[in-house]
């Protein structure tokens, strides 16, 4: 029995190193607690509260049905490649089974959650003042999210998870999504082929075939999720179908407090269930099939559940995998009868692998995948309407799968085209970062002369003083220059050395020779001389032997070492320049 | 100059129909539109007509905000958007959203059915009103248009109520509405991060009190009920069907378990079941002891308190009834308190504020006569507790948000000018920064300079930073760059860069200056000389001495050469940019010292 779960790639990053862990949907956690607890992870991990609370729940159930049946021993020599290559299919064919860890305890989980930073849908989180994150409804799951992760100039998408189609959550959230220099497109559909609705229909239709036949029905799933959609739908149907007196069982260790849970997120639900809150009423109908005694749920099937067991029933437990958990004990109790279904509804598992344990079967199996995420006809909708710069995406989405290699719909066609990524790879983002924001204070705003260079553009030069704190960049007037110190002491040369790292503004103009020499007359200087040379033109000051070449992107003052004269010379140059 | 108003047209210097107007970089947003329970002629209502003169206020408001759903706070809001005319948005919480049409429902009910006021708002009104409500989530950065956003902020007070950050660009102002900052058995307290709002508006009912501690009020409370119970008497609490009710109950009906009491509690019914069940459905909003248990056992579940019957009332024996309204203006509770006032056995707890005006005030101020309508004089008899259940925060709690959020300046409303000037001095004297109490109608003008964010290149502030990060703390480094503004986009880049994108040529002015020396030995050695010489002098700077001869400083250029008369004196050419302008000055200054003589 799998007690051992492959996570993540432990080689390519440092996670003691990693700042942020942004949680898309309650699905997406079920690793967590490898990571804040073991790898000497410090930093944050944002969720939204129902992402929260239902991944809690998630984990909850994932360890007592693992802590159900404790194993004195676990081998781990089989992890050994030399050994493994010699181990039976699929054993031999597992992936970085070096990775794979023991399953978490409850303690784990708890102190992983405590790390968790809620956060709203539409929240502006700010990283260190560099970056701004953004969670958004992605549609698919109670509190699932997009996220945004955005600088002032630079714009990243992360769209996991999302689903278009209207069911309990709260709708995606497109319109935020637009302008992205880049988004990262992953979580679609497993099962691009189904359409979820059809797949609902057809569940109910064998669910009530089966019952009617006097045959019970076992859905294996997740404890939360697409189960509160499906409990609607029959809530819907079981009266038209005369299902009226079928007893409905979930059974799961956390089966009441998801029930529970479902109706408190009002605020994370679609709109037709937030007003139904407004009424006051709850907005989940199980509410009334648990009030009516149509459903009932149990933490296992030990208990008070074993009394209460009457047949022909439905019943919602876990795991999907069947590998594990109370719904193992209905495959063997009603796998030896052609009157059941097992009714196959959570797409993450090949129903075919899970039953393979359990063969041969007699019981009927029925496939409903019902995956509301994003199919390819949607993707490429949903990138015509935001429009992102580049998509990034993994490889397996620009190809069309395997199994159906003609079917070039199921790929992501996009301009340009996706760029993809494999497992481990690291690839860069095309885009550079020029700009950062930086804030003038207004004193120094007030001293800035525009000026107007071209038509709509002006220029102003500024030199301020830059302080920078946590991120933030904040330019502040100069101080005023200090008065020189009164007593002429005397210093060593080396301390009145300038700072040669103050800059200069460059210059840039030209500079009429006729104007200029009128200006130079008008200060005093007489016995002007101008050659024109190749270039430009020279301009000799015979008395005081110096010599000024002008050309147009250029000039050069030669003179004696005369300060006074030089500096007079440069003042009368600069009024023709513009400074940069 | 820019600047932000604020104009009180309700709850300046006074409780009851806040409605709050603040003008911040051009965007006018009104905060609350609630109604005064002490009047019942127009001043029940702000005047809106001091918003515009003419023209409609749609065009005028750029959104509404509704803090939490007590009716002096949202009373007004159907006036105001159906009979005056208001068609933008209204913002406010789900649970206030959900909460608020029923209260609104209520305080019609009795004005039109009860009163017989004519020319009230109706119920179609409360709900074409309610559609324009847009639901904000808390901490959700909320985008009325591309530049004013609004965020809330758990406040505490009630079930869904919230504080607001209002914000235009770097400009922002806080409206607390009503909060409470220490949790309660029902709510939690009231947080706002370090947001350094310009203005922060807080309430301030509470401006003088520093309340004991609320176990010392809950047991006091327990402690008076019980003994009037016990002896036989009936207690009247009057409340509004949400808050302090829930509160109350919970504590009550924890208490009825723990001692075993069989003496009934009553809640008067309606409104108040609904109102539990509110509570259940937005249990997120709750605190978190009550969110954490509640799928064991949820705390809104009453098992001692039973839903009460008008003839109730007249029953023998001990009994406890929570009545609404919680001022005893109205209603069930006043019916349940004229009949019960005569024996003094029985008691009344008031445990919250009552409004100037109200019953509720009038016995709260030792008032035993009470002249009803037609001219009946009530003779109250019955004992009159006051009990400070109101979840709003005192002059603790304010100061501590205050602490809490940081503000450039305080405005005070929502509290008695009295109060008020106390506490403002407090908050002038502990945090220096300037706060105003206005009066309705009086406008605070606050001017601003915010700060103007541009672009700047990475290339430049990398270049900045890395020099920045040198431990050169005494002189504070200039940063120099171009600031180029084209249409709204300011970008800040280096000279370098804003000369090549407007596609202008740099212009190089030059120097080159000639210093004499005598020395009569060779250029090469005067070269030479003079390396060393700068060599030893400049330590910091890079000196070179070139293989053609030449020395370098940095990237002034030096060369040596023959005087074409003299022999025994060198000219030294000193040539060097208009950018290494000191540098080069300096060095030619230096040089015409001459050389220090050479060992021999």
């Amino acid at each position: 029995m799998l007690q051992e779960e492959g996570t993540y790639q432990t080689e390519l990053i440092d996670l003691s190193t990693v700042d942020v862990i942004l949680i898309s949907n309650y699905h997406c956690m079920m690793a967590l607690p490898y990571i804040t607890e073991h790898t000497g992870f410090t930093g944050t991990v944002y969720a939204t509260e129902p992402t929260m609370q239902i991944g809690r729940l998630l984990m909850e159930e994932l360890v007592n049905f693992i802590e159900r049946v404790p194993k004195a021993q676990s081998a781990s020599l089989w992890k050994n490649k030399d050994v493994q290559r010699l181990l039976p299919s699929p054993l031999k064919d597992a992936v970085e089974v070096s990775t794979w860890r023991r399953c978490y305890t409850m303690q784990e989980v708890n102190s992983a959650l405590s790390k968790i930073q809620l956060v709203g849908y539409s929240q502006k989180i700010e990283l260190f003042g560099a970056v701004q994150v953004t969670p958004l409804s992605s549609g698919y799951a109670l509190g699932s999210s997009n996220w945004i992760i955005q600088s002032h100039y630079e714009k990243v998408s992360y769209v996991s998870g999302s689903s278009l189609l209207t069911t309990h959550p709260q709708p995606m959230d497109q319109a935020s999504l637009k302008n992205s220099d880049v988004l990262v497109l992953t979580g679609l559909t497993q099962i691009p082929t189904a359409n979820p609705d059809g797949m609902v229909g057809e569940f109910c239709s064998n669910l009530a075939l089966t019952v009617r036949n006097g045959g019970n029905v076992l859905v294996p799933c997740y404890p939360s999720g697409v189960i509160y959609d499906l409990l609607e739908c029959l809530y819907q149907y079981i009266d038209s179908a005369g299902l009226s007196n079928i007893p409905f069982y979930f059974i799961s260790p956390v089966a009441n407090s998801s029930l529970e849970f479902s109706q408190i997120f009002a605020e994370w639900l679609c709109h037709n269930k937030q007003s139904k809150v407004y009424l006051p009423e709850p907005p989940f109908p199980h509410a009334e099939l648990i009030q009516t005694n149509k459903l009932k749920h149990y933490p296992s099937i030990h208990g008070d559940f074993s009394n209460d067991f009457r047949q022909p029933c439905v019943v919602f437990t876990g795991h999907p995998s069947l590998r594990f958990g109370d719904v193992v004990h209905f495959m063997e109790l009603w796998g030896k009868s052609s009157l059941n279904t097992v009714i196959f509804t959570e797409p993450d598992f090949s129903y075919l692998e899970a039953l393979a344990p359990y063969q041969p079967l007699a019981m009927k199996c029925t496939y409903c995948p019902i995956d509301t995420r994003l199919n390819f006809i949607q993707v490429s909708k949903l990138l015509k309407e935001v429009q992102p710069l580049h998509v990034v995406c993994p490889e397996q989405y620009t190809q069309p799968p395997p199994a159906q290699s003609h079917r070039m719909d199921l790929m992501i066609d996009c301009q340009p085209p996706a760029m993809s990524y494999r497992r481990a790879e690291v690839l860069a983002l095309p885009f550079k970062r020029r700009y950062e924001k930086i804030e003038i204070m207004p004193e120094l705003a007030d001293s800035l002369v525009p000026m107007e260079i071209k038509p709509g553009i002006s220029l102003a030069t500024v030199s301020a003083v830059l302080h920078t704190k946590d991120n933030k960049h904040v330019l502040q007037p100069p101080p005023r220059p200090a008065q020189p110190p009164s007593s002429k002491k005397r210093k060593r040369v080396s301390e009145d050395v300038p700072d040669c790292k103050v800059l200069k503004p460059l210059l840039s103009g030209s500079i009429p020779v006729e104007q200029f020499v009128q200006t130079l007359e008008k200060h005093g200087f007489s016995d002007i001389k101008v050659e024109d040379t190749a270039k430009g033109h020279i301009v000799l000051l015979q008395e005081a032997e110096t010599l000024i070449q002008i050309e147009e992107d250029s000039t050069h003052i030669i003179c004696d070492n005369d300060e006074t004269l030089r500096v007079r010379l440069r003042d009368l140059v600069l009024r023709f320049l513009q400074k940069f | 100059m820019p600047e932000i108003r604020v104009t009180p047209l309700g709850a300046g210097q006074d409780v009851g129909r806040s409605c709050i107007l603040v003008s911040i970089s051009g965007k006018n947003v009104m905060l609350d539109c609630g109604m005064h329970m002490g009047y019942n002629d127009d001043r029940r209502f702000p005047d809106f007509s001091y918003i515009t003169q003419s023209g409609r206020l749609t065009d005028f408001l750029d959104c509404v905000i509704i803090s939490h759903f007590h009716l002096d706070h949202c009373g007004a809001l159907p006036y105001f958007s159906e009979m005056v005319g208001y068609d933008g948005p209204i913002y406010m919480t789900h649970p206030t959203q959900a909460i608020c049409p029923i209260l609104l429902e209520d305080y019609r009910k009795i004005a039109v059915d009860k009163k017989g006021e004519a020319n009230f708002f109706t119920s179609q009104m409360i709900k074409d009103c309610m559609k324009k409500v847009v639901a904000v989530h808390l901490h959700q950065t909320v985008q009325v248009d591309d530049e004013l956003e609004i965020k809330a902020y758990y406040a505490g007070h009630v079930l869904g109520a919230a504080m607001f950050q209002i914000k235009v660009g770097s400009e922002s102002v806080v409206y607390t509405g009503d909060y409470n900052m220490t949790p309660d058995r029902h709510l939690g307290a009231a947080w706002i991060d370090k947001c350094r709002p310009n203005l922060l508006i807080t309430e301030s009912t509470y401006a003088t009190t520093i309340r004991d501690s609320k176990r010392c009020r809950e047991r006091d409370f327990l402690k008076k009920v019980h003994e009037t119970v016990e002896r036989g008497g009936k207690v009247l609490i009057p409340v509004f069907a949400l808050g302090r009710a829930q509160e109350l109950c919970i504590l009550l009906e924890t208490f009825w378990e723990r001692m075993n009491l069989k003496v009934p509690i009553y809640f008067s019914t309606g409104l108040t079941e609904k109102a539990n069940h509110y509570y259940k459905l937005f249990i997120t909003w709750t605190n978190q002891k009550i969110r954490k248990t509640f799928v064991q056992r949820n705390m809104f579940e009453f098992k001692h308190i039973k839903a009460f019957d008008r003839a109730f009332a007249d029953n023998p024996g001990p009994m406890v009834v929570f009545a609404t309204p919680g001022m005893l203006h109205a209603g069930q509770s006043l019916q349940i308190f004229r009949k019960w006032a005569g024996n003094e056995k029985n008691m009344v707890i008031m445990p919250g504020y009552c409004v100037q005006g109200t019953v509720g005030h009038k016995i709260l101020s030792g008032q035993r006569k009470l002249e009803m309508e037609g001219r009946q004089v009530l003779e109250v008899k019955m004992q009159v507790e006051y009990m400070s259940f109101s979840a709003h925060a005192d002059a603790k709690g304010i100061m501590q948000l205050v602490g809490q959020a940081e503000p450039e300046s305080v405005l005070l409303v929502h509290g008695e000018a009295k109060k008020m000037e106390f506490l403002r001095q407090k908050i002038e004297q502990e945090f220096r920064v300037s706060c105003y109490m206005p009066a309705n109608g009086e406008t605070v003008t606050l001017p601003t300079s915010p700060s103007i964010p541009v672009g700047i290149s990475l290339g430049l502030l990398k270049r900045e930073m890395v020099q920045g990060l040198l431990p050169e703390a005494k002189k504070p480094r200039l940063l120099h760059g171009t600031l180029i503004m084209k249409d709204s986009s300011f970008r800040l880049v280096s000279s370098e860069q804003a000369l090549k994108e407007l596609g202008l040529a740099e212009h190089q002015l030059r120097f080159t200056c000639r210093v004499h020396l005598q020395d009569t030995r060779k250029e090469q050695e005067t070269a030479l000389r003079v390396y060393s010489h700068l060599k030893n002098t400049l330590k910091d700077h890079c000196v070179q001495h070139l293989p053609d001869g030449s020395v370098t400083v940095e990237s002034i250029l030096i060369q040596a050469a023959a005087h074409s008369e003299d022999p025994g004196t060198k000219v030294l050419l000193v040539s060097w940019t208009y950018q290494d302008e000191e540098l080069g000055s300096f060095l030619t200054a230096l040089l015409k010292n001459g050389l220090p003589q050479a060992p021999s």
